[in-house]
């Protein structure tokens, strides 16, 4: 399990993959600003949410190579010859995948809130949520990737999976940074996220196994 | 026959893609033994493979199989990135075994610095083979193993099915080629 989980800490680390959804996320968050323009009132308002949004589509970045191309180069057949389970392999890769963009995304929060002007207690509410929400980001993509494994042009297809099934943890993740709710709103963002990823190992593994056949 | 057999089909059919490939096929191996599939293309003969991996379900019958077996076939499942020394190690170090051991059989010493999406298509048939010997797993699957290798890596990979097969392993191999061991039986398929 440890070796598994090494080895895909070790893929998203190659060829400069783990950078993509950092990237992505910081340049939304620059970009933001310019198109809604320097009313500081209107950013801290806006601005949480935007990057909420960010987050979410940088989650969705790295969906397609997650199981694809272990399943083209037959590891995962090569792995469950050895007795180890999809379900395994499937949970495997979530914590793997969480541990290469969460983290990393917690961190490129701290400028993207600077660009916003977003005042320190949103920030840390916005640190808190994304602790919360970026694992159930993680298992959707995990699962999305999982069964969209196999088709040709995936990318397209994955975002119309992913993007529906990801709505609640927009809703609740932004909504822990409005006036109201804060303290339901990070208990609906950790259940959704909790359902999330409990399903996603189960929900990832059959996909695999059933890709095979 | 000794112990109880490495693999053992019963009455095993198989069905892909709504076609027949084969049925009622019953077959056993034991330590020391060898059996070579032959047959056209698309009579099967991957299938009986994976099949015996536990990779496809029988259509009908049960297949029995020892705990641990290793699969060489046309994916080659090693990390493009790495070196070939740490792409096996990857393996040997989940089953136990020993890399050295797998490149030293198939004559991959030389390049075991080099990455693997640099190596051409019969070094990587011979690190497919290297990373089933570095298994040690008792029960080798291997499909079209001779494909694409010189014949000095037909040599190699002969030895090392003899070796095998003398230490108490079982191999059972897809092939158009007769891969110089000399089967304990052969097994045709016929294309339906």
């Amino acid at each position: 399990m440890t070796a598994l989980i090494l080895r895909e800490l070790r893929l998203a680390g190659a060829g400069g993959h783990a950078w993509l959804p950092l990237v992505f996320f910081l340049l939304v968050a620059t970009l933001f600003p310019f198109a809604v323009g320097p009313d500081k009132p209107l950013l801290v308002r806006t601005g949480g949410g935007a990057l909420w949004m960010a987050a979410l589509l940088a989650a969705l970045l790295p969906a397609e190579r997650l199981v694809e191309p272990d399943r083209a180069a037959g590891v995962i057949d090569q792995l469950a010859i050895r007795g180890i389970s999809e379900e395994t392999i499937a949970l495997a890769k979530l914590i793997g995948h969480w541990l290469s963009f969460g983290p990393p995304l917690m961190v490129a929060a701290i400028p993207a809130a600077a660009l916003m002007d977003l005042p320190g207690e949103l920030l840390q509410r916005l640190e808190l949520g994304l602790l919360l929400g970026t694992p159930g980001l993680a298992a959707l993509g995990l699962m999305v990737g999982a069964l969209t494994a196999g088709f040709r042009g995936t990318g397209a297809l994955g975002g119309l999976l992913m993007l529906p099934l990801a709505v609640p943890i927009l809703i609740f993740g932004a909504s822990t940074l409005g006036e109201d709710g804060q303290i339901g709103g990070m208990k609906l963002l950790a259940a959704v996220s909790l359902l999330l990823v409990a399903v996603a190992p189960f929900a990832a593994g059959a996909a695999m196994r059933a890709a095979r056949s | 026959m000794s112990a109880a057999p490495l693999l053992r089909f019963e009455n095993v059919g198989c069905l892909r893609g709504g076609r027949l490939l084969f049925e009622g096929l019953d077959l056993e191996l034991g330590e020391g033994e060898a059996l070579l599939v032959t047959g056209p293309n698309g009579a099967g003969k991957s299938s009986l493979i994976r099949t015996a991996a536990g990779l496809l379900p029988p259509a009908v019958g049960t297949v029995q199989r020892c705990d641990r077996i290793a699969l060489a076939d046309e994916a080659l499942a090693l990390d493009e990135r790495l070196t070939l020394e740490r792409a096996l190690g990857f393996w040997a170090g989940l089953d136990g075994g020993g890399a050295a051991e797998g490149m030293e059989a198939m004559g991959l010493i030389r390049i075991a610095r080099v990455p693997v999406r640099m190596l051409s298509t019969g070094q990587r048939k011979r690190a497919a083979i290297a990373r089933v010997i570095a298994s040690r797993a008792p029960l080798w699957l291997l499909d079209e193993p001779a494909n694409g290798l010189d014949s000095d890596g037909q040599l190699l990979l002969a030895g090392a099915i003899a070796e095998h097969r003398r230490q108490g392993g079982a191999v059972l191999a897809a092939s158009h080629q007769p891969l110089g061991m000399e089967p304990s039986r052969t097994l045709e398929l016929k294309a339906r």
